[in-house]
């Protein structure tokens, strides 16, 4: 095997996200041959970038938006690879995403970017996407504990609940 | 964080395989070779992005398989230098903070790029940034298992891929081989470091 070119292109997260998406979809019609090591990537890499916010990003036309939208900050490439990865919704985050940005932004700068990133990609999902799974580890504690209040003899289990209660 | 590699290969497919496209055997063989596997000095191969170029296919004398020259893409997690990323902490010891990132967990950083001035308590087996608040400092505890953002500042490949016996090696590569030995089970890591405004555990930003 030889590699061609190292850095063809860089890949935003989403890109990666919607092909490990459609490789998963095609996994599960059944027509592909099993292999531990590409579900095992699969799975956890999709299971990281779902966490992202990424993840919350409806179609490619919103990030084509995005990239005309912050044009005339004079960005690298890199830097706006980062800005849409990784969403800032403070100026303490843009400091760290661009370098030498006190030189390069005026502060009322900084605050457009901001603007723009919340504008385009949304940074309020995060608070959406929590509250039911928080819900349904409640919804699936409840039972247990109560089965503790009545089998108290059995010491480890109790301790297992126990603990998660105080976990969430 | 991720990068697309565009790569060249000569792909076998054996003949129990003729009755699928060729198409989709080149890309299962290339998906089960490559996927999560470390190619030295390219990074950690997450899946097959396309196919460019397919050549014509060959039959050797004493196997019945096909031999396929393939050009094809890859999708490679190599975060480049000064990448920002989040992951979360699995692990702390006096060396430093492991950060893994559920489907890469080589990732260190070091005592000396912790926030300034940090402590490893011994006690909790925790690093602590002693925050300074002007009326007395606060101890900011780095917990297993929270989210952290870090800058990648270093990478260090490591050839993993077997070698001769040692004992051929002499003189000058002496000390190489002794090095290789010492970290032979990461074939790809990354160096982290959390000392400037902005890094370190998610919430110790979120409020402001």
């Amino acid at each position: 095997m030889e590699v061609v070119q190292e850095n063809a292109a860089m890949l935003s997260n989403y890109e990666v996200l919607s092909l490990l998406k459609d490789n998963k979809q095609s996994q599960t019609k059944g027509k592909r041959q099993q292999n531990t090591n590409v579900a095992t990537i699969l799975y956890s890499t999709l299971k990281y970038l779902e966490k992202t916010p990424c993840a919350a990003v409806q179609s490619p036309e919103k990030l084509a938006d995005f990239m005309q939208a912050v044009d005339g900050f004079n960005l690298t490439k890199a830097e706006k690879l980062q800005l849409l990865n990784l969403r800032p919704a403070t100026a303490v985050e843009i400091q760290l995403l661009i370098e030498e940005s006190e030189e390069r932004l005026s502060e009322e700068q900084i605050e457009q970017l901001l603007a723009t990133v919340a504008e385009h990609l949304g940074s309020e999902e995060v608070t959406e996407e929590e509250g039911p799974h928080q819900s349904e580890m409640k919804a699936l504690i409840g039972p247990t504990l109560n089965a503790d209040a009545v089998h108290r003899g059995e010491g480890g289990n109790f301790y297992f609940s126990n603990k998660l209660a105080s976990i969430f | 964080m991720f990068t697309l590699v565009e790569m060249k290969d000569t792909v076998r497919v054996p003949p129990w395989r003729f009755k699928t496209k060729l198409n989709q055997a080149v890309e299962e063989a290339l998906n089960m070779k490559l996927a999560n596997k470390v190619v030295h000095n390219v990074g950690l191969c997450i899946s097959l992005w396309d196919i460019t170029e397919i050549a014509d296919s060959y039959i050797f004398p004493g196997d019945g398989s096909s031999h396929t020259i393939v050009k094809f893409r890859y999708v490679v997690f190599r975060p480049f230098m000064d990448e920002i990323l989040v992951g979360k902490i699995r692990s702390s010891s006096k060396e430093g903070v492991h950060v893994s990132l559920g489907f890469f967990d080589d990732i260190l950083i070091p005592s000396d790029a912790m926030q300034h001035p940090s402590r490893f308590d011994e006690a909790e087996q925790l690093w602590v940034w002693k925050y300074d608040t002007g009326e007395g400092s606060h101890d900011l505890f780095m917990d297993i298992g929270e989210e952290v953002r870090f800058r990648v500042v270093d990478e260090t490949f490591v050839d993993t891929s077997p070698t001769g016996p040692e004992s051929s090696s002499s003189g000058v590569d002496g000390a190489e081989t002794q090095e290789v030995t010492a970290e032979k089970k990461s074939p790809f890591t990354l160096i982290g470091a959390v000392s400037e405004p902005g890094l370190g555990l998610l919430t110790w930003w979120n409020n402001t």
